[in-house]
């Protein structure tokens, strides 16, 4: 077991490095000049030169890119062109919307997708079985900017049921800032009304991110217990005259929720995918927007901020995931 | 040898006896169709130009002559829909063909090769999947600049990691069979075992996932363009169309709804007969899916 939790820490340091190389080249190597993309057409040619010797741009790309991982892992993401502030500011600043959209997202994708998928499973080929998978194919096959838009067109300007875009409505009061999180920050500072309303705001881009997940966790969560149901000890639990529910329930799906559970890794990272479209639709001040709007300005040193640090978020995560694997799972070893 | 034709005909029939059976299949197969033809034939189906502005009737709701209606330059959205099958089929069938063919390459390579290649190629698609989708497409494509080419390149540099690994799992099992060995015993050479035997046994995954592909290529080009990335207006492309829409959503409806339906019944369609084939293809899931 611990010889598996090395390697797997090991592969994930390695995939790091590569992802900062990624990242790199990206950034210095495929814009014909990153100079100009960072400093604009009209610079003029002492800006450029200071730019170069500042950055290292002037040595070899070996060497910048060793420059450049030294300034990484001192959480240097360089400076912003749009905000003027340094990227890692900037992305503490605009981190906890997403986290918070992510994880209303995420409890969608799992209050509506498990259930669903372990009925699906026991009413195989029954009527709710093929509407569950017509609808889970369907939220697989949405855009998720279209879909916004929808919601927000129908239930908040025609309905008026939910509120409008971003966190709070303007006429309240942000609690004071503690964690970002404005659910966390409205319960820390006792303040009920600001808790409804954020709560009341994050339930369309809420929904609208955690559809995607929703359909691909239904439909894992279907094909795992459609397997564990066609196992032996289910037809012996079965035999021994367990009912029904307690079969399904305390047998096969303790079993099932296993190979669900690197599901849960793999969706997280259709939701920062999902999170850049959702925020845009829905004006959430979040890493998505961000990302959007400094890559329509041309902000390079925020947009590979953003991509390395949703990549970095997303690799954890799995490294997190597949070592609960491991420990659920003890057949689970390294090779 | 007097078996071989029966057999054929056997296994095609029972194909399309499944078929039958799979009425969801059969739905996706023809969307798919309704899809190309629509894509192929878009110039002769059209009504209007693309392009072509009637400002005095802009916003017009559908209508004899404008079926989907108009848009906010007073573009008939049906003719702008079904150009915009034409530059979606495009960017999925540019994207299928350079991931799928990159994807196959590495994955069979280092099948094949194993060892330190193997270690090295398989490490390198790690980094690609260690990235959101979306989010790493949208940083290439501001490297490259906002334009339909880059989006595409960019959309095939984040999924050919997948077609990597399903070759390279299909050529693992591959190259231990018996088969394979009788070849190289022949004195067939790598090349030859790779072209003639090992890539022909592990087609089934990679045409699944390009059907899987195709649908996915069509939405992250669609979010690109909504965004601002990818194709740029006027061009009759489905993001676009959304994005320059978005404010109608309430007093138009029309105008961002039918581009939106239009991806949404097309990567279904993808998806469907991804589904589909992959039961197909896979004996096993046949009975248990």
């Amino acid at each position: 077991m611990s010889r598996y939790i090395l390697g797997r820490i090991a592969s994930t340091g390695l995939v790091l490095v590569g992802v900062s190389a990624l990242t790199f080249f990206i950034a210095h190597v495929v814009p014909g000049d990153p100079v100009l993309v960072a400093l604009g057409e009209h610079a003029r040619e002492d800006q450029i030169q200071a730019y170069r010797r500042a950055y290292g741009l002037d040595r070899p790309v070996v060497v910048q890119y060793v420059i450049y991982m030294g300034r990484l892992l001192r959480g240097d993401l360089g400076v912003s062109i749009r905000t003027r502030r340094p990227v890692a500011v900037d992305l503490r600043q605009f981190l906890p919307a997403t986290v918070e959209l992510g994880t209303a997202a995420w409890l969608v994708a799992m209050m509506l997708g498990i259930p669903a998928g372990i009925l699906s499973a026991i009413f195989k080929d029954r009527a709710f079985d093929h509407l569950s998978r017509i609808a889970a194919l369907i939220g697989a096959s949405m855009p998720v900017f279209w879909l916004g838009l929808l919601l927000l067109g129908n239930f908040y300007f025609r309905l008026h049921w939910f509120p409008g875009p971003g966190r709070l409505d303007i006429t309240i009061d942000a609690p004071p800032a503690r964690t970002g999180l404005l659910l966390v920050d409205a319960l820390l500072s006792a303040d009920p009304i600001a808790w409804g309303n954020a709560l009341r705001h994050l339930i369309l881009p809420g929904l609208t991110l955690g559809l995607f997940s929703t359909a691909v966790v239904a439909r894992m969560t279907r094909s795992a217990m459609l397997e564990v149901l066609y196992q032996d000890y289910i037809r012996t639990a079965r035999a021994k005259g367990l009912s029904a529910w307690r079969v399904h329930l305390w047998h096969a799906l303790r079993n099932a929720m296993i190979p669900t559970l690197t599901i849960i890794g793999i969706s997280f990272g259709n939701l920062l995918s999902g999170a850049v479209l959702t925020e845009t639709v829905f004006a959430w001040p979040g890493l998505g927007r961000y990302a959007t709007t400094s890559a329509v300005s041309l902000d390079f040193p925020a947009v590979v901020g953003v991509t390395l640090v949703a990549a970095v978020i997303y690799t954890l995560v799995n490294l997190i995931v597949d070592l609960i694997y491991a420990r659920l799972d003890p057949r689970v070893r390294y090779d | 040898m007097t078996d071989r034709p029966r057999i054929a005909r056997r296994r095609s029939a029972a194909t399309l006896r499944w078929l039958r059976r799979s009425p969801l299949v059969t739905a996706g197969g023809l969307v798919i169709l309704l899809y190309m033809l629509a894509a192929i034939t878009a110039p002769l189906l059209a009504p209007h130009s693309p392009l072509a502005q009637l400002l005095e009737r802009r916003l017009g709701p559908p209508q004899p002559g404008y079926p989907l209606g108009l848009d906010q330059l007073g573009r008939d959205i049906l003719s702008r829909v079904l150009f915009g099958a034409r530059l979606s089929l495009l960017v999925g069938l540019v994207v299928v063909a350079v991931a799928g063919l990159l994807g196959t390459t590495v994955g069979v390579v280092a099948g094949f090769a194993g060892g330190r290649i193997d270690n090295v190629l398989m490490r390198i698609t790690d980094v690609f999947f260690a990235f959101p989708s979306l989010i790493l497409a949208m940083a290439i494509a501001a490297a490259l600049g906002p334009s339909l080419i880059n989006t595409m390149v960019a959309i095939a540099v984040v999924t050919w990691p997948v077609y990597a690994r399903l070759s390279r799992a299909q050529t693992l099992v591959l190259r231990r069979q018996e088969f394979i060995e009788a070849a190289r015993a022949l004195g067939a050479s790598d090349a030859r075992v790779i072209a003639r035997h090992i890539l022909p046994n592990a087609l089934s995954p990679l045409i699944v996932q390009a059907s899987f592909n195709m649908g996915e290529a069509i939405l992250i080009a669609a979010g690109l363009s909504f965004i601002g990335f990818g194709a740029q207006p006027p061009t009759p492309e489905w993001g676009v169309m959304i994005s320059e829409g978005r404010d109608y959503i309430t007093t138009q409806w029309w105008v961002p709804t039918f581009p939106g339906l239009a991806i949404l019944l097309a990567v279904t369609g993808f998806n469907l007969a991804g589904d589909g084939l992959r039961d197909l293809l896979d004996p096993r899931l046949r009975r248990a899916g």
